[in-house]
C-alpha cells in the first residue's frame, strides 16, 4: 500500500529566504505522525505544500499515492486540514459552518446531515452548534476546526500546530482526541514546537531545522541514538560559582560520568550527561557529602527529544524558538500565506 | 468528550483505485458548492442587515437631496426631463448599482486576510470559479433588490414608472454593468496586497467616475473636455439608456438615447459597449484570477 504521506526532496523557496530547502518524510497509514521544530524552521511550508495551498518549488509530495502537484483535486479530497490560525466566520453558527464545509467537499445532503450530527457529537460541541461562532472560545473554535476537517472522513488529517494558545484542558481534550482517531484508522500528520506534545501523541517524529530534516524515528528510537541518562543537580538553590566549579571537577572524575555542564541561568545548577546506572544519584550525594557539599536537588532523567534537537543542532529547542522569534516577520509571513 | 469510537476510516484503499477524474465546471458538485458558498453570504446579510439598509437609504437620501438640490433649475435645462428628480432616478440607480459591484471585492479581501478563503482552497471544489461566482450571484441579487427600492421611490417621487420592456432594458442595463465592475473588483481583491489597499482604490474610482458621468446632469452641461471624458465613461452607457426609457414610452434599439461630441449613440450600440465592457472587464481578471484560483 502506497504510504499515507509520501514528501521527497521538497524545497521551497520565499523570495531570497529559503523555507525549506530540503525536507523529506514518509508517513505510514494510522500512524500519528510527528513534525517537530522551532518556530520558522519551515514546518508550516511543509504542510501548506502538501495541503495544495503552495506550490513546491522542487521535489514529490504524495498522499496515498496521489500527487499533489500533479492531481491536486484528487490530493485535497483525500487530506483535511486544520490550519494553525482557526478561521471561521463568526456570524455563522457552528452548525452552518459544518453544512458550508460539507457542500464544498460534496457531500449529498444526507449524508452531510448524518456525519454533522456524529461529528458534532464526537467533539462534544452539541450544545454550542447553534451558537454563533463569534461566541466560541479558543477551545470550542479549535474543536469545531477539527470538525470541519474531518467531516469528509479525509484519510489524512493535517494539523498546524493543533494547541498552540490553548488551556491545558482543551489541549488534554485534543491529545485525546487524535489517540483516538488514530486508533480508528486515521492517518495523522501534525507538527509542534511543543516536545511534550510530540513526545505524547507521535508514533514517528520527524525533527526539522532550518528548512531539514535533521532526524526522524519514534521518539524512543531518537532518544535511545543521543544516549546516556540526563542528571540536574543543584548544590543549592543558588550555588556560588566557586562551590559549582569545585563539585564539577569532583563530578567529572566519576567513571560514569560523560559530560558536565554548569547552567548558570539556573543558579549555577549542573547538567551531566551520564551512563545509564540505577547507582547514580546515591554515588554523586555521596561523593558530595565527602567534600563537604549539600544536595539541594537531584533528578535524573531518560534524555527528551529536546536533547535530541540539542544533539543535532548543539542548541536546545527553547533556544532556537527564542531566537527565531526575534528574526521572524509575522507581517511578511501573512502576505507570504495569502492566496 | 464523548468516547462514542470514531467511525473506521474505510476509504484508505479506495482513491488509489477508483478514478482520479473530478468533477469540474457545471457539475452538480459545482452548483452544489456555488450554492452553499451564496448561502453563507445570504446569512450573513441576514444576520447583519446594516450593508442592505444602508444600501437602500443611500440611494433614496440622494434622490430625495440632490434632488431638491436642483428642484428650481428652470424646466429645459436638463433636455426632456419634466423636473431633476426625474433626471436623477436613472442616474441614481446605475450610481448605486455600481458602488454595489464596485465593493464585491471586499469581502474575498477579508477571507483572503482572515484566512477562511484557505479552507475554501484546500477543499476539492469542481471549479475555484464558484467562489467568484457565487460573490457575483449575491452583488447581483443586493442591486435589484436596491434598485426596486429606487424605482419605487422614484416612482412615488413622480419620476414616473417605465412600461413591462423599459424595466426589463433597466434590469437588463444593471446586471451588464454590475457583471462587469463585479469582476473588476473580484479581481482587484486577489491582486492587490490587503483590504486597506483595495478601499483605497474603491474610494479614488467611484466618486470622479461618477462626477464624470451623465448620472447629475447632461453631457450639454459639460465643458468639452469633461464631454469627452464622460462619454467615454461606461456609466453614461447604462444611465442614457434607463433615462430613455423612463421618459419615452416608445423606444427601440435604434432610438438615440447620447449624444456625444463624436456622434449620436443609439440604444443598441449603448447595450453593445455594455457587453464589450463586461467582455473587457472578464478577460482582463480571467488571467488574474486564473493566477491565483488556478
Amino acid at each position: 500500500m502506497a504510504p499515507a504521506v509520501l514528501i521527497q526532496n521538497l524545497q521551497k523557496r520565499y523570495g531570497p529566504v529559503e523555507a525549506v530547502k530540503d525536507v523529506s518524510l514518509t508517513v505510514e497509514p494510522g500512524q500519528i505522525f510527528g513534525l517537530l521544530g522551532p518556530n520558522g524552521a519551515g514546518k508550516t511550508t511543509t504542510l501548506r505544500c502538501l495541503c495544495t495551498l503552495t506550490k513546491p518549488d522542487l521535489g514529490i509530495v504524495e498522499v496515498a499515492g496521489v500527487s499533489a502537484i500533479k492531481n491536486p483535486k484528487k490530493a485535497r479530497q483525500l487530506l483535511g486540514y486544520v490550519a494553525q490560525e482557526v478561521a471561521l466566520d463568526k456570524v455563522l453558527t457552528g452548525r452552518e459552518l459544518l453544512q458550508l464545509q460539507a457542500a464544498l467537499y460534496h457531500l449529498p445532503r444526507a449524508v452531510a446531515a448524518e456525519r454533522i450530527k456524529a461529528t458534532l457529537a464526537l467533539l462534544d460541541l452539541d450544545n454550542y452548534a447553534d451558537q454563533k461562532t463569534g461566541t466560541y472560545s479558543g477551545g470550542l473554535r479549535k474543536r469545531l476546526d477539527l470538525a470541519a476537517g474531518l467531516l469528509h472522513q479525509p484519510v489524512v488529517l493535517v494539523l498546524d500546530e493543533p494547541t498552540v494558545g490553548l488551556d491545558i484542558e482543551s489541549r488534554r481534550v485534543i491529545w485525546d482526541f487524535l489517540r483516538q482517531l488514530r486508533d480508528s484508522g486515521t492517518t495523522v500528520l501534525m507538527t509542534s514546537h511543543y516536545l511534550e506534545e510530540i513526545d505524547a501523541l507521535a508514533d514517528r517524529v520527524a525533527i526539522i531545522d532550518q528548512g531539514k530534516v535533521i532526524a526522524e524515528g519514534t521518539p524512543s528510537e531518537l532518544k535511545d541514538q543521543v544516549g546516556g541518562d540526563r542528571i540536574t543537580l543543584r548544590i543549592r538553590e543558588f550555588a556560588p560559582l566557586d562551590e559549582a566549579e569545585k563539585a564539577k571537577a569532583m563530578i567529572q572524575a566519576l567513571p560514569f560520568v560523560q559530560d558536565v555542564l554548569i547552567n548558570p541561568d539556573q543558579g549555577n545548577s549542573l547538567n551531566l550527561v551520564v551512563v545509564p546506572q540505577s547507582e547514580a544519584l546515591s554515588t554523586i550525594q555521596q561523593a558530595l557529602k565527602e567534600v563537604g557539599l549539600p544536595t539541594f536537588g537531584i533528578a535524573q532523567a531518560r534524555p527528551s527529544l529536546d536533547d535530541v534537537y540539542l544533539a543535532a543542532t548543539g542548541r536546545t529547542l527553547l533556544d532556537a524558538d527564542v531566537a527565531a522569534s526575534g528574526k521572524r516577520d509575522p507581517k511578511a509571513e501573512r502576505k507570504q500565506n495569502m492566496r | 468528550m464523548t468516547t462514542t469510537p470514531v467511525k473506521p476510516n474505510t476509504s484508505l484503499v479506495a482513491p488509489a483505485n477508483s478514478p482520479l477524474k473530478t468533477p469540474g465546471l457545471l457539475s452538480g458538485e459545482f452548483f452544489q458548492e456555488t450554492f452553499a458558498l451564496a448561502r453563507r453570504l445570504f446569512i450573513q446579510l441576514q444576520r447583519r442587515p446594516s450593508t442592505l439598509i444602508a444600501g437602500i437609504i443611500q440611494p433614496l437620501l440622494w434622490l430625495v437631496l440632490f434632488g431638491a438640490l436642483f428642484q428650481n433649475v428652470p424646466e429645459g435645462l436638463f433636455g426632456t426631463s419634466q423636473n431633476y428628480g426625474q433626471f436623477l432616478g436613472a442616474g441614481v440607480i446605475v450610481f448605486t448599482a455600481f458602488s454595489g459591484a464596485l465593493n464585491a471585492g471586499l469581502p474575498v479581501m477579508f477571507d483572503r486576510e482572515f484566512g477562511f478563503l484557505n479552507r475554501l482552497l484546500v477543499a476539492p471544489l469542481a471549479s475555484r470559479f464558484s467562489i467568484v461566482l457565487a460573490s457575483a450571484i449575491f452583488i447581483t441579487a443586493l442591486s435589484l433588490i436596491q434598485t426596486a427600492a429606487i424605482i419605487a421611490v422614484s416612482a412615488l417621487l413622480g419620476a414616473g414608472l417605465p412600461g413591462p420592456l423599459g424595466l426589463s432594458i433597466v434590469t437588463l442595463i444593471v446586471l451588464l454593468l454590475v457583471l462587469g465592475v463585479t469582476a473588476l473588483s473580484l479581481g482587484l481583491a486577489f491582486a492587490l496586497p490587503g483590504h486597506v489597499e483595495l478601499i483605497a482604490v474603491i474610494f479614488v474610482t467611484n466618486l470622479p467616475l461618477l462626477f464624470a458621468s451623465t448620472a447629475l446632469v447632461p453631457l450639454s452641461f459639460m465643458p468639452t473636455w469633461l464631454q469627452a471624458i464622460a462619454s467615454l465613461n461606461p456609466l453614461s452607457y447604462a444611465i442614457e439608456p434607463i433615462r430613455y426609457v423612463y421618459l419615452h414610452t416608445h423606444w427601440s434599439l435604434s432610438s438615440v438615447v447620447l449624444q456625444a461630441p463624436w456622434g449620436s449613440v443609439t440604444m443598441g450600440v449603448a447595450l453593445l459597449v455594455l457587453i464589450g465592457f463586461d467582455a473587457l472587464a472578464l478577460i482582463s481578471v480571467q488571467r488574474l484570477l486564473r493566477r491565483t484560483l488556478a
